[in-house]
């Protein structure tokens, strides 16, 4: 017979065993038997938030960052529903966390006890799975299941709802960690990738006249040894690269093969690039509307191969001629190990091949399509990014965003070099995601350089976490560009809504350099470009949190820009252009 | 209200919706049924018939058969998502078409009238392979097994032959032959 242990000890057993160093959380009524035994677990430490939704993407920052999954703790009712925007976010982006709420009493649930709901019903399509564990007998087979879940195939969000009685009855440890028999979001699904399989796919690209490759985020997910076959690959076949917005660094921002960022904010020359092309190798990316634009103009005369560890994430969006349901670096391994036996030089004798392509590209890129007019005396935003990216891209620099113009910004004009240092809500495009991503991105990666990108509105939704940076002393830099807009809403509004500015202006924004000093961290200003790198360099030099106040041009728009139900090769390029675009059939957008 | 120039993407082709028949095997345990019809309410799709029976006592697997109309992209994007996930063994999805397939569905219909209008219900179940599960004076209850829409005409005809209730079980599917579904 084992030794009996009660739920809550199990609950601390099982993240030991999984080698959890932080939970990210937040006490109350039907956690406190959890909050009870933490004294008790000196390997594990506990990161208090202060809002459910901040320790969720703190937890975030912290798995997007370092691969591991992120655990969360929260209480039943209100603490669960807070922490649904952080579950939905991680859903959407395919992030690893393992969240354990609360709920009330066996007996009690489905009386409306006191802080009762529906966790798992609430959080069931925003999970990846979820269980409410009813018997302590289950619970330990349940938490080594839920770790299982969220790291395996395409990794995702769980919860697992302990009731508080089940958190103080005696259970058994059990440590075999349970393997799952079926086909977890891809994990089984995985085919055996066969040569020939493998050489229809090297044919199509020694047919290619006009080749490209789009990677995704699958790339991040597969680990660092799938951004390293990825160079490989794009060296050895001289083919250009295009990113989507959760793939970048996954190829090197700053080498010669890579477009940029593609889609709704891409460059000119990946999304031509994307519509002309005639054969199209999708690396772990889903798609995506942003991605696509009008789906019956997309990429109208290419051949499609899409690489996937999700089954149903081919052909959902798009049909595609070729198709492998694999994990990036298995595929990739195969792939290169046998292009590389069969092709010698391959580069220089396709050369020939391509070489029109490149001139057009090349062509696409004259256009500087990220380019903008800068000033003397406002600063510009993109010009911000830029002097950010300058002072720092010597460093290990990592970087979070909120959501809206200034993360476009920071996509176009951070450039970066390998992965897990860009940390982005994209799927859900969640404000507010930043700052306590940032958290968990430094707690990840102490004694790095960790900047949220911010927007004055964003940041605001999760202020409040600059207390718990304070507290465990995480020198995070919020790095607002400060336009007093919602930036995103109000160019949508001055393009598509007759500039009628409803809503998108914040009146009665705080001072965010007081703001800086009440949390008791260092506020910095900089209102004129000559001043921007000695502040930036000065918020570098601090060694505790900073709150940077970039007071940026308030009518700045975020371009190339397709508007929605447009194709690729229908951007707006800028200012001058938009009037006679817009005007004409350009004001769909989504 | 002007029209307005923003903000939503137009949909590209959208294919016909038909009827599909999606069986599932899951594990018999609270919230699986919710986790599987979520996939339909989530994409804003109805369910037309839905029957569910635990299959396997030692195992603990139920069989859920499903009967929705939707356009093939969605309903194949909803078989993969069922795929994926753990408290499922295996789906099968089959369009009510298919010759191979099996259909069957169960009603009990109760009817109070006269014993003419009695004996034409009687006739008009008959090939249905119907059988008498309950008498009174002037009612009785009938149990048919027919096809879906078999039964959608059969209800119309009798309807006006004193029908007062009916409850109807939803098709079951099973495929012909040996074989079985893996
Ligand atoms: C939680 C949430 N609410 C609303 C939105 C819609 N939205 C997208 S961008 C944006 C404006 C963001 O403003 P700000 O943070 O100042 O960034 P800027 O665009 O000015 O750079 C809004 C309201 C959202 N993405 N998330």
């Amino acid at each position: 017979m084992p030794k009996l242990l009660s739920g809550a000890e199990i609950v601390f057993k099982a993240l030991e065993d999984h080698n959890v160093e932080y939970v990210f959380g937040y006490p109350g009524g039907a956690v406190l038997p959890i909050y009870d035994e933490l004294k008790n677990h000196k390997s594990i430490k506990h990161i208090l938030a202060r809002h459910e939704q901040g320790a969720g993407h703190a937890a975030e920052g912290y798995a997007r960052s370092s691969g591991k999954p992120g655990v969360v703790l929260v209480t039943s009712g209100p603490g669960a529903t807070n922490v649904v925007t952080a579950l939905a976010d991680a859903y959407m982006d395919s992030i690893p966390l393992v969240c354990i709420s609360g709920q009330v009493p066996t007996h009690l649930i489905g009386t409306d006890a006191f802080q009762e709901c529906d966790t798992t019903g609430i959080t069931r399509p925003c999970t990846k799975y979820n269980w409410l564990v009813k018997d302590v007998n289950d619970l330990a087979k349940i938490l080594h299941l839920a770790f299982e879940v969220a790291t395996s195939g395409r990794p995702g969000p769980v919860l697992i709802d302990i009731p508080k009685d089940v958190q103080f009855k005696k259970g058994p440890y059990t440590v075999n960690k349970t393997k799952v028999s079926k086909s977890l979001n891809g994990s089984k699904a995985k085919e055996n990738i066969s040569d020939k399989k493998i050489d229809q796919l090297i044919e199509m690209m020694k047919k290619s006249s006009r080749p490209i490759f789009y990677t995704g985020g699958g790339i991040i997910n597969s680990g660092p040894k799938a951004s390293k076959l990825l160079r490989e690959l794009v060296a050895l076949t001289g083919f250009p690269i295009t990113s989507t917005l959760q793939g970048l660094g996954a190829f090197p921002g700053s080498d010669s093969q890579f477009l940029g960022m593609l889609g709704m904010h891409g460059t000119y020359e990946a999304n031509n690039a994307m519509h002309d092309c005639d054969l199209m190798i999708n690396i772990g990316a889903r798609f995506d509307d942003r991605i696509t634009g009008k789906l019956d103009e997309f990429s109208p005369n290419s051949k499609k191969v899409h690489i996937d560890i999700d089954p149903s994430s081919i052909g959902k969006n798009v049909k595609v001629d070729l198709s492998f349901v694999s994990d990036v670096d298995i595929f990739l391994t195969s792939l290169i190990s046998r292009f590389k036996s069969k092709n010698k030089n391959f580069v220089d004798i396709n050369k020939n091949k391509i070489d029109k392509w490149w001139d057009q590209i090349n062509k696409w890129r004259k256009k500087d399509s990220l380019g903008f007019k800068n000033s003397n005396s406002v600063i510009k935003p993109q010009y911000a990014v830029q002097r950010l990216y300058e002072l720092t891209k010597n460093k290990e620099t990592y970087i979070t965003t909120e959501v809206g113009q200034h993360q476009m910004w920071a996509a176009q004009h951070y450039k970066f070099d390998e992965p897990n240092r860009w940390m982005t809500s994209g799927g859900l495009g969640t404000m507010g995601f930043g700052l306590p991503a940032a958290i968990g991105v430094q707690l990840a990666h102490p004694g790095k350089l960790v900047v949220d990108i911010a927007g004055e509105a964003s940041v605001l939704m999760t202020m409040q976490e600059m207390s718990t940076a304070i507290q465990y002393k995480l020198p995070i830099k919020i790095f607002i560009l400060n336009n007093e807009y919602m930036g995103m809403v109000r160019q949508w509004q001055e393009l598509l809504h007759d500039k009628n500015y409803s809503e998108s202006y914040t009146a009665a924004l705080p001072d965010f350099v007081k703001l800086a000093e009440a949390y008791g961290c260092v506020g910095i200003r900089a209102t004129k470009p000559s001043e921007l790198d000695e502040k930036i360099k000065e918020m570098i030099s601090i060694n505790r949190p900073v709150i940077f106040d970039c007071l940026v041009d308030k009518m700045e728009n975020c371009y190339p820009m397709i508007p929605s139900g447009k194709p690729h090769n229908q951007m707006i390029l800028g200012p001058e252009e938009d009037k006679e675009e817009v005007s004409a059939e350009g004001k769909i957008l989504v | 209200m002007p029209k307005s120039k923003s903000a939503y993407s137009e949909p590209s082709k959208v294919s016909k919706p038909e009827h599909h028949i999606i069986v599932v095997w899951v594990d018999n345990e609270a919230g699986v049924l919710a986790r599987v019809i979520g996939l339909f309410s989530g994409r804003g799709y109805n369910i037309e018939s839905l029957a569910v029976a635990e299959v396997d006592k030692q195992k603990h697997l139920s069989r859920i058969t499903i009967v929705s109309v939707g356009t093939p992209e969605v309903i194949q994007q909803i078989k993969l998502q069922l795929g994926k996930q753990i408290c499922v063994h295996k789906v099968a999805l089959f369009k009510r078409s298919d010759e191979n397939i099996l259909f069957r569905e169960l009603a009990l219909i109760k009817i109070n009238s006269s014993k003419k209008n009695q004996e034409k219900v009687k006739k008009a179940c008959k090939k249905y392979n119907s059988v008498i599960l309950d008498k009174s004076k002037n009612s009785f209850v009938i149990q048919v097994t027919a096809l879906r829409r078999e039964i959608d005409k059969l209800v119309q005809t009798i309807r006006p032959y004193g029908l007062i209730s009916i409850s109807r079980t939803g098709a079951v599917a099973m495929t012909r032959g040996p074989e079985v579904f893996k």
